[in-house]
């Protein structure tokens, strides 16, 4: 499936998405409250069927906080990027999908770990990198530690 | 003419090595010293010890074209018991400095280190604006031989072991505390 049938189709399901231009893949912002629906169609549909979650990173953005899904179909070759955006940097919290793709497991937990990014419904939501009593989340912009941080 | 005395110039040139082997101490434990030191030094046998990018070039040194082998550098040793030097190439993360030093600590006597790269040198690119690198694998583990570079050639590795080679040949075991290699003291 081309990428604009694809986008149609996304769209058809999901009415409120945006799309991003100019990006190496079709990118497409989805509402959090959609996310959970359109991952479920997009992998059990014959005609889409995308089977594999190739990454799933966290973003920070300084005012906002998202989590980037980068989607591939094994059968019929084609990708997708789906985002989702908070504005929430207190308690983000976003559904999880590793109930439909088992690897987001661990991806999740790094996103956690590193932006503090909680995933409802996740099975086993706890740090993975840093150790259980470490402070804050590194990889946010307004992260601060004083001790082991050298300024540039 | 003790070891301390030597310049770092003199320290690049065999001759002064070999005069300072001739007038350093008496004949019976220079002798001695002699044949410890050439078997130690012709056969340093490194440990399997990789943590990034350096280590796909510690491998290149180590393969058919480059060959540290020709130094004496001999077989890469996957227990540290059975090792002398540990390479480190690599960047080290507060996770990873605890298994360093066990690793160290696991090494039999005599045991020397190599720190290979800007970041087991300095933290390197990782320096600024991080909160998980160690600067500088000597804040765990004394280094002997420090290789800059990001990585280093092979040719940069190969010269640093004969370095090191260098430092082992001015050992002595009556007065280790005149070793110029830094477990030692």
């Amino acid at each position: 499936m081309d990428n604009e049938t694809l986008k149609a189709r996304i769209l058809s399901i999901v009415p409120d998405a945006q799309t991003e231009e100019n990006k190496q893949y079709l990118t497409l912002v989805v509402p959090a409250a959609e996310l959970h629906n359109l991952a479920e169609k997009l992998k059990n549909t014959q005609e889409l069927s995308f089977d594999f979650l190739f990454c799933l990173s966290g973003v920070d953005y300084g005012k906002q906080l998202a989590v980037v899904y980068h989607l591939n179909s094994t059968t019929h070759k084609h990708a997708v990027v789906l985002k989702v955006k908070t504005d929430d940097r207190v308690n983000p919290a976003f559904d999880t999908v590793c109930d439909i793709w088992r690897t987001a497991d661990f991806h999740e937990r790094e996103t956690y770990d590193m932006f503090g990014i909680r995933f409802n419904n996740h099975p086993d939501l706890r740090r993975i990198f840093l150790d259980e009593e470490w402070k804050g989340y590194p990889l946010r912009k307004d992260y601060v530690d004083e001790v082991n941080i050298v300024e540039f | 003419m003790g070891i301390k005395n030597i310049k770092e110039k003199d320290f690049q040139d065999n001759e002064t090595l070999e005069l300072f082997r001739k007038t350093g101490s008496g004949i019976l434990m220079t002798t001695i010293d002699a044949v410890i030191d050439w078997g130690r030094s012709n056969s340093v046998w490194p440990l399997t010890f990789a943590t990034s990018c350096c280590g796909i070039e510690m491998m290149a040194t180590g393969a058919s074209r480059h060959d540290f082998a020709r130094f004496g550098i001999e077989v890469y040793r996957a227990s540290p018991r059975q090792a002398d030097v540990i390479v480190v190439a690599g960047t080290i993360v507060n996770k990873m400095a605890p298994v360093l030093k066990r690793l160290y600590d696991q090494m039999s006597e005599p045991r020397y280190v190599i720190a290979m790269g800007a970041c087991a040198v300095s933290g390197g690119p990782f320096y600024y604006n991080s909160y998980h690198v160690v600067r500088g694998v000597d804040q765990v583990i004394p280094v002997d031989v420090y290789i800059p570079g990001c990585p280093p050639r092979p040719e940069a590795l190969l010269y640093g072991v004969m370095q090191l080679q260098r430092k082992i040949k001015l050992e002595t075991i009556t007065r280790p505390e005149e070793s110029m290699i830094m477990g030692r003291k």
